[in-house]
């Protein structure tokens, strides 16, 4: 086994997602096969080998710290679920 | 020959020379919609008022004189653009309502030249998939046969051009979707190098290997919405500063002397013999065109969907740790407090491709097996990198299957993740090694399904690319065949 019910149960945790007992079952499955088949990987000798982040080059992207428009209060707030005056509104933070 | 039937440069000539409006070529297209899509689902979103407004607007341009190759052109965009005023739901319940208060910049540079947007197309949830069955919306048909997926995740996009519901689209390709649709429906559709086109407004799924390109009936339609969208933007700082050709002007270069490599690793035992077929004819064909072919060898292909699969699902973790109910999109109700709210919202929001691929990025992620996992991974993706610079020394372009076999079935591969994942396995290495691919109709599978061939080129050479494909085009005609809708 690559990976055990409740290890898939802590990861679930880390990405707060939710799943039922049906969802743990088939995912620790599912899972432990893709697990399985991405070992062989390590087939490879990559030491040394220089891991790619981004394929092609890139540099820090500078530009001047000029202000400009933005989309505006009523327009960011628009989709909200749940709003207070010009804010998202959400339960309550501190349990 | 209807309007709906017609290529982006065919419509373009007819409404310059006021043969037809823009206002009557997007009605036709919007009937069009509405006669066949029921059987293809390809649309998530109809937008008629505003695309007879922007006809009628394009429509004013061309009585000025002022007519850009895209003006009064009904087009379709893939659901994972960001349209300012239509709801843009990346195929996914959590932004089942989300209305975009702005438009991308590929969107924006469409517009600029007077497109019409007729509607939002249907895709696998956060472009998650190789069918088009992991969408919230249903799974899209193939208008070649309705029992088949149109392969996926811009499977809406490639239907529609099929199913001449659009006169072109729009996609975005992370390890293969826009190429395997295209491939599976007998369109064009061209990846672009990492960094020619700018994903500023386009719904992040795995940020390193992401590209929008093109869907169209014809190379010359894809030449020509690849020089409208590409281009260096402030707003995506992985954008390159390189100059845009003119795309079509370089078409019909020809490829006398080209030197076109095959690589052996992807012309094994197991290709479906229909591919095999399709692949054998294309390579006499340009070798009586005058192309200089060789075998090359790309040794790590084995290596790249065990990479894409821990690189991309450890993006997309990242990338959807947004979606959490505060600020758009779904929220679940009655929870006890603010975390339990964002482990429902996500449970509630997001379907089991998604959940899945969290899942697995989440886990490559973790502390004690970042390492293992991730890192490794990015060291086989220079691997795979320096295999493609490698053959780039040798050959111009390399020519390959698009996928191991014609589209299948609706159903066929739900069950077994890995066994869909393992599809993309001709798509995916062009991804990692952030180059370009094309793939253009190559012919039909006995049983009359399409097929595709896939051009690769050398980082931004996707003029290469297109004149060769042009060249295949001119002599076989494959593009001309319509889906029986």
């Amino acid at each position: 086994m690559k990976i055990t019910r409740s290890e898939v149960e802590h990861v679930a945790r880390l990405a707060r997602l939710e799943l039922s007992d049906s969802e743990l079952d088939t995912f620790t499955g599912q899972m432990d096969g893709i697990l399985a088949y991405v070992e062989k990987l390590n087939a490879l000798d990559t030491d040394g080998i220089v891991p790619t982040s981004h394929a092609v080059p890139m540099e820090n992207a500078f530009r001047p710290d000029q202000p400009a428009d933005s989309i505006g209060v009523e327009a960011a707030l628009a989709n909200a679920p749940q709003r207070a005056e010009s804010f998202f509104r959400v339960p309550k933070v501190i349990e | 020959m209807e309007i709906f039937d017609l290529t982006i440069h065919e419509l373009h000539e007819k409404l310059k020379a006021k043969e037809v409006s823009s206002v009557e070529a997007t009605r036709a297209m919007l009937e069009r919609i509405e006669a066949v899509d029921g059987q293809v689902n390809a649309y998530i979103t109809v937008t008629p008022e505003q695309a007879l407004v922007e006809a009628e607007a394009a429509d004013r341009r061309i009585a000025a004189g002022d007519v850009a190759p895209l003006t009064g052109i009904p087009v379709g965009l893939k659901d994972i653009f960001i349209t300012k005023g239509i709801r843009t739901t990346c195929g996914s319940r959590i932004l089942e309502n989300f209305v975009p208060p702005y438009d991308g910049t590929a969107v924006a540079k469409l517009k600029e030249q007077g497109a019409v947007i007729v509607g939002k197309l249907n895709q696998d949830e956060f472009a998650m998939g190789s069918s088009n069955e992991s969408s919230y919306f249903g799974p899209v048909k193939n208008p070649w046969n309705l029992e088949c997926t149109p392969g996926g995740s811009s499977g809406g996009s490639a239907a529609a051009i099929a199913a001449r519901t659009a006169t072109a689209t729009l996609g975005t390709d992370t390890g293969g979707s826009i190429r395997q649709p295209a491939s599976h429906c007998s369109c064009v559709g061209l990846k672009p190098t990492y960094g020619r086109v700018s994903r500023y407004g386009v719904i992040a799924y795995a940020s390193s290997l992401d590209q929008v390109g093109p869907l169209t009936r014809d190379v010359t339609d894809a030449a020509l919405l690849l020089g409208a969208v590409a281009g260096y933007d402030p707003k995506d700082s992985t954008s390159v500063n390189t100059p845009v050709p003119d795309y079509v002007a370089g078409l019909a270069t020809g490829v006398k002397g080209l030197k076109i490599g095959l690589p052996k690793q992807y012309f094994i035992e197991g290709l479906d013999p229909d591919v095999k077929r399709a692949m054998d004819e294309a390579i006499a064909l340009y070798k009586s065109l005058g192309a200089e072919l060789r075998e090359v060898s790309l040794p790590h292909t084995e290596y790249a969907v065990a990479t894409y699969y821990l690189i991309a699902t450890a993006e997309a973790s990242s990338n959807l740790a947004r979606y959490d109910g505060v600020r758009f999109g779904h929220r679940a109700e009655d929870v006890r407090g603010l975390k339990e709210m964002f482990a429902k919202t996500r449970a509630e929001g997001f379907g089991s491709e998604v959940k899945r691929r969290i899942m697995l990025g989440t886990y490559a992620l973790s502390s004690g097996y970042y390492d293992a996992y991730y890192v490794k991974a990015q060291k086989v993706r220079t691997l795979i990198m320096q295999d493609f610079l490698n053959a780039f020394q040798e050959v111009d372009v390399l020519l390959t299957p698009i996928a191991p076999t014609p589209p299948f079935k609706i159903g066929e591969k739900l069950a077994d993740p890995l066994q869909m994942y393992l599809s993309d396995i001709f798509t995916i290495p062009v991804n990692l090694a952030g180059t370009c691919g094309i793939s253009i109709p190559a012919g039909f599978s006995a049983a009359g399904l399409p097929i595709g061939l896939q051009l690769i080129g050398k980082p931004f050479g996707e003029a290469t690319i297109l004149s060769t494909a042009y060249a295949f085009e001119r002599e076989t005609q494959w593009h001309l065949k319509k889906a029986p809708l």
